[in-house]
């Protein structure tokens, strides 16, 4: 084989290059994820494992039935009908995404992008800088008064 | 044959890595795209497409051109575009790739392109548009390559590819006839609304495609022993200044129904073109100096000693590109939203940033075209072909 | 839908309409005009009516203001152009949004002869300046219009901006019931839609 010298050395800068994260994190095993069950409620949607396993088909399965079919109660296993809506049902009683959510989906690196439209409960008071902020304002005070 | 592609001149290496560069520099910029949003061009609520679509519409018909190359060669056993028809297929992949690349660009949500095919919707005409571009980039391929190998073999093209060939002609012709049906099926657009939208389309893809192509072809031969021969220039000229006669009439015909008929509706964006709406003209400039250079260049391809003066015509070519692409391109797509539905005018220019992906996208697909066109160019070097 | 737009008239420069809409959808105020955000908004007859309108009418149309919003058109372009389905036609008729699966190609925006669509061209949180918590917002690069309340009729209410307007200027109902109110509204009064020669069929209905 010609140009061993040069193959060999390469494949191994390769390997080595593509396994950057492996050799970054050795070591390093993140503590087990905990996340906050809301103590108050007994029972989820479905049962635990169940929702620990298929809670993104199950949220994508309302969010097509609710805005695709105009469906929006869902009955669970026991029977019970349950209002399908993560802002508005889910958080009800996780009423934090950073302890609940956030916590498993770190620890995966799963970034699923609902909370880009849906409102964590940490973040219902806005997120309006202040620059911003003095803009709308310029610009509503040049419309004409609003009654409310 | 890839290996081709790998060993050149100096010169060669220069140019792969200046269109790298400026590639990435284009790619840089989309990446300040992705992360503020498309805000970052000069689009807006009432001009809700621009600079992007504009190049996508106007590369579709630089590739359906090839077609033009390969239609008399293979239909009409044209002998004298033998060499060229591998050519004007390079350029149609290299066009068609940019076309998907500025669709890219321009989609608000980039990671969710796949939807078009997860949920396939056969009343969208853009549903079509995705399926002609993508098919027609794979007949290109498969011609292109093919052609190429059996020259590399010293053999002629397999029989097998014969149907791919002959599917590939009506095929370019369907690429620029729905991509026209894109705007020509839009109620309450009243510029875009006309039959003659895809024939008009054909039209001029089919003058500066060629003409794209001849002057590629000037660059090529002044750079490498490749002469695809005097004959088969003069032939494209011809192809060229037809087309460009058909594109002038028909637009000619807009104008009649537009300004005979003295509907208001149909004059607007006309009007806003060529002369300005209510104080807005930033257009103007750009569209007087598109149709002067298309008016030069017919009436100069129209007089044989002109056409014929092989010196002349790669300048007459620069001329029937630069007008047709401002003319087909920002011409035609933001005087389609001027006025808007509710007859008020908001102008549009593009932004630096939106140039500049615009730019990296052209270097991606002219790396495309050189590194193919190197391949065969050595290859036919290779057979004592040139 | 029909509005009363003598009633808008009367009581000009009255938005409550408009407010509780955007406020409840969490539609952003973004200043920077190219671009607004908006589902429901006002223009002049001139701008409503563009093919309607011409020099000789009367003052009291002229200095009318029109309330505009998504028609639901009958024979809805945009649905008929988005190559994904995000813009649909639900059975009862109203033309939906599904934001989660919408590319932002914008061709429904090219589609829809009324302007009644607006793309995100940037992140609209920002310019949320009072977020509605029960209510999601929009992310950027994604098209969005007035939905009909399709959350609210869900709960049996009305539509916000007519359950918000105190002067009764908006009424809502079954156009395929001919006895609704909503059709004998329409059979006593002269009424508009707008650019009805396109073929699209809007739902909404301007009483003059
Ligand atoms: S008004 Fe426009 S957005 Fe609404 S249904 Fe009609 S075409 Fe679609
Ligand atoms: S922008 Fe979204 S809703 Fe509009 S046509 Fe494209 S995918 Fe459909
Ligand atoms: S019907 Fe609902 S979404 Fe539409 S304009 Fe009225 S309040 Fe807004």
């Amino acid at each position: 084989m010609h140009d061993a010298g040069k193959v060999i050395p390469g494949i191994i800068a390769f390997v080595l290059f593509v396994t950057v994260p492996f050799w970054t994190n050795f070591g390093k095993a993140a503590p087990k994820p905990q996340p906050e069950i809301p103590k108050e409620y007994k029972k989820c949607v479905e049962s635990k494992e169940f929702m620990r396993r298929e809670h993104m088909k199950l949220l994508r399965k309302w969010r097509f039935d609710v805005v695709r079919n105009n469906m929006r109660i869902y009955i669970n296993s026991e029977g019970k009908p349950i209002n399908m809506s993560l802002q508005n049902e889910c958080l009800r009683c996780h009423s934090s995404k950073k302890k609940f959510c956030d916590v498993c989906h770190d620890y995966v690196a799963a970034h699923p992008y609902c909370w880009n439209c849906h409102i964590p409960p940490e973040e219902r008071k806005g997120w309006a800088t202040k620059e911003v902020k003095s803009l709308t304002e310029e610009a509503s005070s040049e419309q004409p008064a609003s009654h409310h | 044959m890839l290996e081709k592609a790998l060993v050149g001149s100096k010169k060669y290496y220069a140019l792969v890595f200046f269109l790298a560069a400026i590639f990435l520099v284009g790619f840089f910029f989309f990446l300040k795209q992705l992360k503020f949003g498309l805000g970052i061009t000069g689009m807006s609520r009432d001009v809700s497409w621009g600079f992007y679509v504009a190049q996508f519409t106007y590369l579709v018909g630089v590739a359906a051109s090839a077609v033009m190359v390969v239609l008399p060669y293979y239909l009409h056993n044209y002998k004298d575009y033998g060499k060229l028809t591998i050519f004007g297929e390079f350029l149609a992949i290299g066009a068609v790739t940019m076309c998907l690349l500025f669709i890219v660009v321009d989609i608000g949500q980039t990671h969710r392109l796949f939807n078009v095919l997860l949920h396939p919707t056969p009343h969208s005409m853009l549903f079509y548009d995705m399926i002609v571009l993508n098919g027609y980039l794979l007949l290109n391929l498969i011609c292109g390559w093919t052609a190429l190998h059996a020259v590399y073999k010293g053999t002629k093209y397999p029989s097998w590819v014969k149907p791919f060939i002959y599917l590939s002609i009506p095929w370019a012709f369907s690429i620029h006839t729905v991509t026209a049906f894109l705007y020509a099926g839009l109620p309450g657009r009243h510029f875009w609304l006309t039959a003659v939208m895809a024939p008009r389309f054909l039209a001029s893809a089919f003058c500066s495609g060629p003409a794209l192509l001849l002057i590629l072809i000037y660059i090529v031969k002044a750079f490498t022993r490749f002469d695809p021969g005097e004959k088969a220039i003069r032939a494209l000229a011809k192809t060229i200044t037809y087309a460009l006669l058909a594109n002038l009439f028909l637009f000619g015909c807009e104008l009649f129904t537009s300004f005979y008929s003295g509907i208001p509706g149909h004059q607007f964006s006309i009007k806003y073109l060529f002369a300005g709406l209510h104080g807005h003209m930033k257009l103007v400039p750009w569209m007087w100096t598109a149709y002067a250079l298309m008016l030069v260049a017919a009436v100069l391809l129209v007089i044989p000693q002109t056409r014929n003066n092989l010196g002349l015509l790669p300048l007459l070519c620069v001329l029937v590109v630069i007008g047709t692409w401002i003319d087909k391109g920002m011409g035609l797509i933001v005087g389609g939203f001027v006025p808007n539905p509710l007859e008020r005018i908001t102008e549009y220019m593009p932004t630096f940033p939106e140039v500049m992906i615009s730019v990296g996208i052209y270097a991606a697909g002219f790396l495309i075209i050189t590194v193919l066109y190197k391949i065969a160019i050595s290859v036919m070097e290779s057979r004592g072909l040139i | 839908m029909v509005i009363d737009t003598r009633v808008c008239q009367k009581y000009a420069p009255c938005e409550d309409c408009i407010h509780a809409c955007h406020h409840l959808h969490n539609v952003p105020q973004i200043p920077y005009k190219k671009h607004e955000v908006k589902w429901i908004w006002k223009d002049e007859f001139e701008h409503a009516f563009p093919d309607t309108a011409h020099e000789y009418a009367n003052e009291v149309l002229h200095g009318r203001e029109f309330l505009l919003l998504c028609n639901h058109c009958e024979h809805p372009p945009c649905v008929r152009v988005c190559p994904t389905q995000a813009t649909f036609k639900r059975e009862d008729g109203i033309v939906m949004m599904d934001m989660h699966r919408c590319i932002g190609c914008r061709f429904c925006m090219a589609a829809c002869p009324y302007g009644s669509r607006s793309f995100n061209w940037r992140d609209p949180r920002p310019f949320i300046k009072n977020p509605n918590p029960r209510y999601p917002t929009r992310m950027k690069g994604v098209v969005e219009k007035c939905t009909f309340c399709t959350e609210r009729l869900a709960e049996g209410k009305l539509p916000a901006c007519a359950e918000a307007c105190k002067h009764g200027a908006i009424v809502v109902g079954d156009l395929a019931d001919p006895n609704s109110e909503i059709n004998k509204i329409l059979r006593e009064h002269f009424t508009l839609r707008r650019k009805v020669h396109l073929g699209t069929g809007p739902s909404v209905f301007y009483i003059i």
